[in-house]
C-alpha cells in the first residue's frame, strides 16, 4: 500500500493505542512506535498502568519514572520508553509549577499524595496523562529553551483498555465534578485541548472475534462522542486463510467421500492414515472454515465502522523472537509512518 | 493434558469443586481478556444443573454474554436465569454489579437519613462513588458480603460465583478495599477534618508541624472549592468510618475462609500466565484458598497424534508430486500451523506448571466460534470438567 493510504497517521504527534484486554495493545503500540522511530523520528512510547508490558516487549529491565532509550535506529531515529507513575508525576508537577520543595514532602507525610494518586476521582488520570502531555509538548533543549521545535517528534501512549479508556481520555469530565475551577481544572483543560487536537489520534486494536469487535465498535462511538479523533482500527492476529475456496467447497462433501480422498492422498504423501488422523484433519479444516467465516463477518463490521483499517498478521511463532519487528514492517508497508 | 515432557501436575477437578457443599463462594480472577466472566457463568450453570442453588455476580459482562444470562439491565438485583435445567434441585440467578447503587446503599445503611442525604448530594462523593478506580473492586467485595448474608439468612443460595473487575492487574481486587480503608483511617482524613472541628488548628499543631504548610499547599493545588467539598464529604462520613472499615475487613476475612475457593483464570500466553503466577503467589502469601488454575482457549488439535514435523514431511512429498493444491495438502499445512501454535502454548503452560507444581490446573480448548447462549456456556462447563 502506498504511504498516502493513511495521510493523517504520519502527521500525528500523539498516538493513543487502546483496545479490549488481551488483544495485543502493548505489542501494537510498541510496533507503531518502532515504525515511527525507523523514519528518523525521536519517539517516546509510554505506558500508564505500571504493567511493565513495554519492558517485556523490548526485553529490557523494568522501566522507571525516567525516560530511557530503548532503540537507536540507523536512520537517526530513536525510541525512548517510560512507565508513567502517578506519584512521581505529581511530585514533578508540584516542583515544576509550584516550586514545592519542603511542602511536597509535607504533603507526602500527611498522606495527601496517596490521596491524590489513588482516591481522588479523576486526579490520578489527570496526573498520568498530564505527564504524557508534558512529554509531547516538551520544547527541544528543555523547558525555557529558545531553540524551537519539540523534543519528541511523536509520542505513543499505550492506553488503558477500552472499558476504561474513555474515562481516562475524557479527563475534563473526570474532574469537572470535583474541580470546577482552580489549578487542577486548568491543567485538565490544557490536556483536553491537546487530546482533541486533530494531531492526536486514537487507534483501536481489535481481534476479529465477536466480543472484541463489539467492544471496539462501542468504544469508537464513545471516543468520538467525547471529541477525540480516531486514527485507525488495527486488526491484530489476522489468520491467513489456509484453505482455498475449492478446499472449502470440498470440505462440505460427505464424510465418506472425504475419507476416501484423504486416505488416498495421505498414503501418497507417505503417511499411514488412521481413522483419528483422517477425521481429525477434516475436523480441523471445518473448524478453520467456521473461524474464517466468522472472521470475514467481523471484518465486514469493522470495515463499515468508518475509520481506516490496518491488518496485522497472526504471528506463527508468537510475539517473542522478533515478532514485533514483523509487525513494525507490516505497519510501515501499510503507510503509518 | 498428558503429553511428552510435561511436568506432572494435579488436575483441577471442577465437578468435585462445584459439588463440594463445603464451598460457598467461588472467586474467578485473572487479567483482562482471559474469559473470566464467561468462565464464571459456565461454572454457575454447571453447578446449578448439578443441583446447587447458585447466584453469579458479574461485574462488566460483554453484551452478548449478559444477554445469554438474561441480564438486560443493570439493576443490582439477582434475577433467575431462564432455560436452566433445575431437575437436579438446583437453581441459577445472575446479576450485574451497579457500583454506584451499591455504594449508595452502604451509605444509607450506615448513616442517619439526614446524614445519608447530605453525603449522597456531595459532589465529591458522587465522583468517588462513580469513578474512583478502586470503587468497583470495593463494591464487588461489598456486594459479595451482602449476597453471602442474604444466602445465610434466607437460604436462597448455597453457592456464590463471583467474577472480578477488569482491573489494571488482577491483584487490584485484593488491594483496592484496603486502600480505601486506609484512606478513611489515615492522617490525611484527620487533617482534612481539622477545620471542621472546634479548635482544630491548635490541636493539629501539636500532632504535626508540617500540617499547616500541607493545608496551605493543598488549598493552592486543589483549589479552595474542591478542598471544601472534600472536607464536607469527609466530615459527613465521619460517623460511618468504623462501619466502612469493618465491612471491608469482614469481607476480606471471608475470602480467607475454607468455604471460599479462588479460581485463577489465564489464557495460554506469556503475559496472562505471568499475571496468573503473581496472583497464585499472592493468594499463598495471604493464605487465601486457591482451588486451581483454568487455562482457557487452548489450541486443540483434531489429529493430535500427527506431529508437525511428520505433517511437514508429508506436505513436502505432496508438493514434489505436484499435489500442493490438493485438499490434503491444504489440511496438512493448516495442521502444521495449529500444531506449532499448540506446542508453543503447551510450553507456556508447562513452564507455569513447573514453577507451581502443587497448583491444580485444568485447560479448556478454544471453540471455533464465540459463546452467546446457555448451550455455549454448558459446553464450556463440560470442557472445564475435562
Amino acid at each position: 500500500m502506498p504511504s498516502s493510504a493513511h495521510p493523517d497517521l504520519p502527521a500525528a504527534r500523539l498516538h493513543v493505542v487502546t483496545g479490549k484486554g488481551g488483544v495485543g495493545k502493548t505489542t501494537v503500540a510498541s510496533a507503531l512506535a518502532l515504525a515511527l522511530a525507523s523514519t528518523g523520528k525521536r519517539v517516546l512510547v509510554a505506558e500508564v498502568e505500571g504493567r511493565q508490558g513495554l519492558s517485556q516487549t523490548f526485553d529490557v529491565p523494568p522501566l522507571g519514572t525516567e525516560e530511557v532509550r530503548l532503540v537507536s535506529h540507523p536512520s537517526g531515529g530513536e525510541l525512548w520508553g517510560l512507565s508513567v507513575d502517578a506519584k512521581a508525576a505529581l511530585l514533578e508537577y508540584l516542583q515544576l509549577f509550584y516550586k514545592l520543595g519542603r511542602a511536597g514532602s509535607a504533603l507526602e507525610k500527611v498522606g495527601a499524595i496517596d490521596f491524590a494518586t489513588t482516591i481522588a476521582p479523576g486526579v490520578r488520570d489527570v496526573l498520568l496523562i498530564g505527564k504524557v502531555y508534558e512529554a509531547a509538548g516538551r520544547p527541544k533543549g528543555g523547558r525555557g529553551s529558545k531553540e524551537g521545535g519539540l523534543h519528541y517528534d511523536a509520542v505513543v501512549l499505550d492506553a488503558p483498555p477500552t472499558g476504561r479508556a474513555v474515562r481516562f481520555l475524557n479527563v475534563n469530565a473526570g474532574v469537572a465534578d470535583v474541580a470546577r475551577m482552580g489549578p487542577i481544572k486548568s491543567q485538565a483543560d490544557s490536556i483536553t485541548r491537546m487530546l482533541r487536537d486533530p494531531r492526536t489520534l486514537v487507534h483501536m486494536v481489535t481481534l476479529l472475534e465477536e466480543m472484541p469487535v463489539q467492544e471496539s465498535l462501542d468504544g469508537l462511538r464513545d471516543l468520538a462522542d467525547v471529541g477525540l479523533h480516531i486514527g485507525a482500527i488495527i486488526v491484530n492476529q489476522v489468520r491467513e486463510p489456509r484453505l482455498s475456496p475449492e478446499n472449502l467447497h470440498a470440505l462440505e462433501g460427505s464424510d465418506e467421500s472425504l475419507d476416501e480422498l484423504l486416505r488416498a492422498e495421505l498414503t501418497e504423501a507417505g503417511l499411514r492414515p488412521t481413522n483419528p488422523m483422517v477425521q481429525g484433519l477434516v475436523q480441523e479444516g471445518r473448524d478453520h472454515a467456521l473461524r474464517l467465516e466468522l472472521q470475514s463477518e467481523m471484518a465486514l463490521d469493522i470495515a463499515e465502522a468508518g475509520p481506516p483499517v490496518i491488518e496485522l498478521p497472526a504471528l506463527p511463532d508468537g510475539v517473542e523472537d522478533g515478532g514485533v519487528a514483523v509487525l513494525t514492517d507490516e505497519l510501515l508497508a501499510q503507510g503509518v509512518a | 493434558m498428558p503429553s511428552r515432557g510435561a511436568p506432572t501436575h494435579e488436575t483441577l477437578d471442577v465437578d468435585a469443586l462445584l459439588a463440594d457443599e463445603g464451598v460457598g463462594i467461588i472467586v474467578c480472577c485473572g487479567s483482562g481478556g482471559v474469559g473470566k466472566t464467561t468462565t464464571a457463568a459456565a461454572l454457575g450453570i454447571r453447578a446449578a444443573e448439578g443441583g446447587r442453588k447458585v447466584v453469579v455476580l458479574t461485574i462488566d459482562p460483554a453484551r452478548r454474554l449478559a444477554q445469554s444470562l438474561g441480564l438486560t439491565e443493570l439493576d443490582n438485583t439477582p434475577r433467575p436465569v431462564a432455560g436452566v435445567d433445575t431437575s437436579a434441585g438446583g437453581s441459577l440467578d445472575a446479576m450485574m454489579l451497579d457500583m454506584k447503587r451499591t455504594f449508595d446503599e452502604v451509605v444509607e445503611a450506615h448513616a442517619t437519613p439526614d446524614k445519608a442525604a447530605q453525603i449522597l448530594e456531595n459532589p465529591f462523593y458522587q465522583a468517588v462513588s462513580s469513578s474512583f478506580a478502586g470503587t468497583q473492586e470495593y463494591m464487588a467485595m461489598e456486594k459479595l458480603g451482602q449476597l453471602r448474608t442474604q444466602a445465610e439468612r434466607d437460604g436462597t443460595w448455597d453457592l456464590i460465583v463471583v467474577d472480578t473487575p477488569p482491573s489494571r492487574s488482577a491483584l487490584d481486587f485484593l488491594d483496592a478495599p484496603k486502600r480505601l480503608g486506609s484512606f478513611l483511617d489515615g492522617r490525611f482524613v484527620r487533617l482534612l477534618m481539622a477545620p471542621a472541628k472546634a479548635g482544630g488548628r491548635a490541636y493539629l499543631k501539636v500532632f504535626s508541624v508540617g500540617v499547616d504548610l500541607a493545608q496551605r499547599t493543598l488549598s493552592r493545588v486543589l483549589g479552595g472549592q474542591m478542598l471544601q467539598d472534600v472536607q464536607t464529604f469527609v466530615a459527613a462520613l465521619d460517623t460511618m468510618f468504623g462501619g466502612f472499615r469493618e465491612r471491608a475487613d469482614v469481607t476480606y476475612a471471608l475470602l480467607k475462609e475454607d468455604t471460599t475457593a479462588f479460581v485463577v483464570i489465564a489464557s495460554p500466553d506469556r503475559d496472562a500466565l505471568r499475571e496468573a503466577a503473581f496472583f497464585v503467589d499472592r493468594l499463598g502469601q495471604e493464605r487465601m484458598p486457591l482451588a486451581g488454575v483454568v487455562v482457557n482457549r487452548l489450541q486443540s488439535l483434531g489429529a493430535a497424534a500427527l506431529s508437525a514435523s511428520r505433517a511437514e514431511d508429508a506436505l513436502d512429498q505432496l508438493t514434489q508430486d505436484g499435489a500442493q493444491d490438493s485438499l490434503t495438502a491444504a489440511l496438512l499445512s493448516l495442521h502444521v500451523d495449529l500444531a506449532s501454535a499448540a506446542a508453543r502454548q503447551h510450553a507456556f503452560v508447562s513452564r507455569f506448571a513447573a514453577s507451581h507444581p502443587h497448583v491444580p490446573l485444568t485447560t479448556v480448548a478454544a471453540s471455533a466460534t464465540d459463546v452467546h447462549d446457555l448451550d455455549g456456556l454448558r459446553e464450556i462447563g463440560a470442557a472445564l470438567s475435562g
